[in-house]
């Protein structure tokens, strides 16, 4: 264990500093080249520099490699090579609107390092209950689980900063998770993402500077998704991510097929105050955010608040799940 | 309203509490015989088609719950 904070806090500085001192220059060179998007929730024209996902994939990657000069651990590579696979697909829907279908398949198929290099456990873990061996199954799993997560997260980028704030708050929690079920290695391996997240928050927060954009949102979900699975705590991980999963529940029962999020209506508006109340359209989604303003319309930084609540909520769940996977019934 | 969503992540999570109970004592157990080499075969089935009918029963549930919380904030 001691061994291991050299690593840990190597790979953790790298993570943080790196996304800290590259952001700035991306969101220079990308507003130079017209690389932006307006910000919808904004009175005037408000342009955004978009996607933030390069200095996020260098960041993870750097934070990564120095964990591997330590540890040289197949599940480190395995969430290095996931991870760079998500960005790329992230990156290539960034610059060419892509059909419905091309994130979940390509996702799946960038999941598929996990199982070439071996670094998953085919138990699967439940508190209280113990584990059940499910071989075959569990390649399914992993399979489903890279696009659900890649995706869950970018559905959830629909605000400032609550992308990469929710993924503060989830990743942290899974990384005590990890330390509480005594998986060290990959909870150290699993911190780099909150400290990349915290300093990509810097400069997406209210009012942005840089959004994600699909590179980085899948960047963020395939990590926390790869994570999850070498960590062998996919039912932890799926309960730190469950307002994501809510909202993707919420979107997909009502529009009851797997589509892009640009090609639906839009399920809130703003008023003439700037804030997002929920929109008289029927025909319209529902969404955690829809759901948020249901009642009463908020501003941009509110909804937010109340995303990162109930994200501290499901954390908090997820710890004591953690806690609960020693206790055996 | 802030309340319901907390509320619908408290349940979500017992659902998924008893979901793996569910899966480890009755699932992960379950075998059948009188079928010679086909028994793992047919008993995986039965498994898989078991599970893909609790997280039906899983979904119908969270919508229902849905229904019930939010219908008077949901105005579609």
């Amino acid at each position: 264990m001691i061994e291991l904070i050299l690593p840990a806090v190597a790979s953790c500085i790298v993570a943080f500093f790196v996304v800290f001192l590259m952001t700035p220059p991306l969101i220079k060179f990308l507003e130079k080249r017209n690389l932006t998007v307006k910000d919808v929730n904004k009175k005037e024209d408000v342009m955004v520099a978009r996607p933030g996902g390069l200095s996020i994939i260098t960041g993870i990657i750097a934070s990564e490699i120095v964990l591997y000069a330590f540890l040289q651990l197949n599940e480190i590579l395995a969430i290095i090579i996931t991870t760079s696979a998500a960005f790329v697909i992230g990156y290539v829907d960034d610059r060419k609107v892509m059909g419905g279908w091309f994130k979940p398949v390509a996702l799946a198929i960038a999941a598929t390092p996990i199982i070439a290099l071996g670094a998953y456990n085919s138990d699967l873990a439940f508190p209280l209950f113990g584990t059940v061996q499910i071989p075959v199954l569990y390649l399914a799993l992993i399979v489903f689980m890279i696009p659900i997560t890649g995706n869950t997260i970018n559905s959830i980028d629909v605000l400032n900063g609550v992308a990469s704030g929710f993924m503060v708050i989830a990743s942290f929690s899974l990384s005590i998770c990890l330390f509480i079920v005594q998986n060290y290695e990959i909870a150290i391996a699993s911190l780099p993402l909150g400290f990349v997240s915290l300093a990509f928050y810097k400069y997406h927060k209210i009012p942005s500077k840089i959004f994600p954009g699909d590179s980085g949102a899948l960047t963020f979900g395939a990590m926390y998704g790869t994570i999850a699975i070498v960590g062998g705590i996919e039912v932890i991980a799926a309960i730190a991510l469950l307002p994501a999963i809510i909202n993707s529940f919420l979107f997909l029962s009502s529009v009851k097929k797997i589509t892009e999020h640009r090609q639906i209506k839009n399920p809130t508006s703003l008023t003439s105050e700037l804030k997002i109340k929920s929109t008289d359209d029927v025909s319209a989604p529902i969404t955690l955010v829809r759901l948020i303003v249901a009642s009463k319309a908020l501003s941009e930084k509110q909804v937010g608040f109340v995303i990162f609540k109930l994200a501290i909520f499901s954390g908090i769940l997820a710890i004591i799940t953690a806690f609960m996977m020693g206790v055996s019934l | 309203m802030k309340f319901g969503l907390f509320g619908f992540l408290f349940v979500m999570w017992i659902l998924i509490l008893v979901g793996g109970g569910i899966t480890v004592m009755i699932l992960g157990p379950f075998s059948i015989s009188g079928f010679g080499e086909l028994d793992r075969f047919i008993g995986s089935i039965i498994k898989a088609i078991v599970a893909i009918i609790l997280v039906v029963i899983w979904i119908l549930i969270l919508s229902k719950l849905k229904n019930l919380i939010f219908r008077k904030e949901i105005k579609s």
